[in-house]
């Protein structure tokens, strides 16, 4: 579904990303560890298509077409979701309206007539259940006065109404308690299936006693320097990162 | 100041007063005379205004004074109603809205009104029958608008308009709906006056729209509105301005509030006209009156866009409020000035004014300038004006989701112009409002 070869980018200037190998194919669930600093979340934003990074070098496949060469909204269209670790209020803007154009453009690219109405609403108040989302939220402004833990889970809403293949979510887990977490897990759980992926950034381990990943890697200095299966998570809720910082970057990486 | 041996119509209108001193205005009373004489005389001194008064700092109207135009209404000798342009109309009405409709053409009303029979105590009559009338006639009396270059001139030429009556204690179950079109076969200048009394406790609720057709001709239009809030009335008015390209238009509003009276006014300006001014005066001559000015401009092309708010608190416990928002398009430009005057009586007086503005374009320029002045010592006031772009984040954020540009930037303005449209209570006529700024949002966001 993914593939990402010698991936180079940089910020203003500065070198973020310094040659990240990384393969993700349907039905997987890949777990992306790491340091402050190491490059987890401007991964993300390269893949969603933010503007301000820029790619140097390496190429983005994603199910056949290249990534990189696309517009934000193209990549969401294509069927890549961000989940946005600092979601955006936008004050003014309905949710549910927000949703509805968002559903309705990415059906237009796939050349799908437009809900109804009537489609449209039983659409959301089965994923609002699904998801365990607030029906009062749903008609506020987009994230406006919403709390830490009611943001995340507007975006997992989101994610499931816009059933994307290729869903990445940047340290959703940060800011949430602990039930939070754990609806916000179930959601994702229930998400999965054979034809989609899940790319989950997060520092903590916590999360993935939730979510059980497929594959563990850690992010290092730009590069995945080490890949395995769930149990280095907990060997890296053991012995932190340190131990990993004089370690070459994986060959392995790109192969699972 | 611009010599205004070179502006034709300074000419026009000279030559028109001298018309209508030596014939037109026998059946005015002389207190109205007296009125023309001294608004007209202040005009003269006063010429039109050029960017060296501190009022039209902003706004250059030089080029829009170069063309030449001939005075509308009885200098012409055609008083007769002239006919709305099919379609006009058409487009001036609100779907859905459930209202009693009046159509001016160029300030004259035919005396129709559809919707049904206006409900008991509320009366309308066309200016010019108004001015003939002892009874009423004592309103246009006010020749007094100081160094304000256009309320005087056309206090000096106004020969018609719409005169609105709320009898004490009438209420208007359902909106009325002014409709002004303008249209010309040559270029106009057009002077309505409109004069809107509320009685003791009335209510009423106007809606204006205004429209012109679009063609080779343009037309200026001059119009002058004075409004009276009795004690306990309440007012509640929606300005809607779509006239086209062509249109100049200046329009002054004045709004005397007595005792305890309610005022609202939402004024929306879209594209179109090249030249838009608003005079808006909210005079709170007694205390404990409540004022809300609510305004949106959405300007495109080369448009000039110029909202002028005045409140003045004159007596203590009033209290006002102003919320102004612009959107700046393409070439255009925007000028807001918000002037809270506290005179030295007015204590315990609340005033709060905010204007914000969103330039889309690299060429759109906006001015923005809250004046307060404050003489009295026990008061509330507080006024913030800010100017900014898109905020990339959010536009990152739905495109992220699918949304395109062009429809993530429109989602965008029409949530920063909402924070005004959802103050309209009527619902038919924020839908119609908001659906008028998307209609302009998506040919227009490329910068």
């Amino acid at each position: 579904m993914l593939i990402i070869k010698n991936l180079h980018a940089e910020v203003e200037g500065k070198q973020i990303l310094k040659g990240l190998n990384l393969t993700v194919n349907a039905g997987e669930v890949h777990a992306i560890m790491g340091p402050n600093g190491a490059g987890k979340s401007s991964l993300a934003s390269v893949l969603a298509g933010k503007e301000n990074y820029e790619v140097t070098e390496g190429e983005v496949i994603f199910e056949g077409k290249n990534l990189l060469e696309m517009s934000p909204e193209v990549r969401a269209r294509e069927g890549v979701f961000l989940a946005f670790q600092y979601p955006i209020e936008i004050p003014g803007v309905s949710n549910i309206n927000f949703l509805k154009t968002a559903l309705s453009e990415i059906r237009a690219y796939k050349n799908l007539p437009p809900l109804d109405a009537k489609g449209f609403l039983q659409l959301s108040k089965e994923k609002q259940k699904l998801v365990e989302f607030d029906a009062k939220l749903v008609n506020r402004s987009l994230n406006e006065g919403f709390s830490g833990g009611e943001k995340k889970r507007n975006e997992i809403f989101q994610l499931a109404m816009l059933e994307p293949s290729l869903s990445i979510l940047d340290e959703t887990d940060s800011g949430l308690d602990i039930d939070a977490l754990r609806i916000v897990s179930k959601g994702v759980n229930k998400l999965r299936s054979e034809k989609n992926a899940f790319i989950i950034i997060t520092h903590y381990q916590r999360l993935l006693e939730y979510i059980v990943p497929d594959f563990v890697h850690v992010l290092y200095n730009g590069r995945i320097v080490k890949s395995g299966t769930k149990e280095l998570a907990l060997e890296l809720e053991e012995k932190g990162y340190d131990w990993l910082k004089e370690q070459e970057p994986s060959e392995s990486a790109a192969t699972v | 100041m611009t010599s205004q041996q070179d502006i034709p119509l300074f000419e026009e209108v000279v030559k028109g007063y001298k018309t209508l001193s030596a014939s037109g205005a026998d059946s005015e009373s002389s207190d109205v005379r007296r009125a023309r004489q001294l608004a007209f005389d202040q005009f003269r001194v006063l010429g039109f205004p050029s960017i060296r008064n501190e009022d039209w700092k902003y706004t250059n109207i030089t080029r829009f004074l170069k063309d030449e135009f001939a005075l509308d209404g009885l200098l012409l000798g055609d008083k007769a109603v002239v006919k709305a342009p099919a379609g006009l109309l058409k487009k001036a009405t609100i779907p859905g809205l459930d209202c009693y409709q009046v159509v001016l053409v160029n300030g004259v009303w035919d005396g129709k009104v559809n919707g049904g029979e206006l409900p008991k105590g509320i009366s309308l009559y066309p200016v010019a029958e108004a001015l003939k009338n002892p009874g009423v006639s004592g309103v246009f009396e006010n020749g007094k608008w100081g160094n304000q270059p256009f309320a005087n001139l056309n206090t000096a030429l106004f020969t018609n308009g719409l005169y609105i009556e709320a009898a004490a204690g009438a209420v208007m179950e359902k909106p009325l709906h002014v409709v002004h079109l303008y249209t010309g076969d040559r270029n106009l200048l057009v002077q309505p006056r409109h004069v809107w009394v509320a009685g003791r406790n009335a209510e009423l609720s106007v809606i204006e729209s205004v429209l012109s057709s679009t063609g080779e001709t343009k037309i200026w239009v001059n119009s002058l509105t004075e409004i009276i809030a009795n004690v306990d009335a309440k007012l509640d008015h929606v300005v809607i301005q779509t006239a086209s390209a062509g249109v100049r238009l200046v329009q002054h509003t004045t709004v005397r509030q007595k005792k305890q009276s309610l005022y609202n006014n939402y004024t929306f300006t879209l594209p179109g006209a090249e030249l838009v001014r608003n005079d808006l005066q909210a005079r709170l001559e007694e205390d404990h009156t409540e004022t809300h000015l609510y305004g949106l401009y959405l300007a495109a092309g080369g448009q000039l866009i110029d909202n002028h708010t005045l409140v003045d608190h004159q007596k203590p416990h009033c209290y006002s409020n102003e919320l102004y928002k612009g959107v700046l398009l393409e070439q255009s430009t925007g000028v807001f000035n918000g002037k809270v005057y506290v005179h030295k009586d007015a204590q315990k007086t609340n005033a709060f004014q905010q204007n914000n503005n969103l330039v889309i374009s690299k060429k759109a320029t906006i001015d923005s300038k809250p004046e307060l002045e404050i003489f009295a010592d026990d008061v509330k006031c507080s006024h913030g004006s800010t100017v900014g772009q898109f905020s990339e984040d959010a536009l990152f954020y739905l495109r992220a989701r699918g949304l395109g540009e062009e429809t993530a930037k429109a989602l965008l303005i029409n949530a920063f112009a909402f924070d005004v449209t959802q103050k309209i209570k009527n619902k038919a006529v924020e839908t119609y409002v908001n659906d008028l700024i998307s209609y302009h949002i998506p040919s227009s966001t490329q910068a």
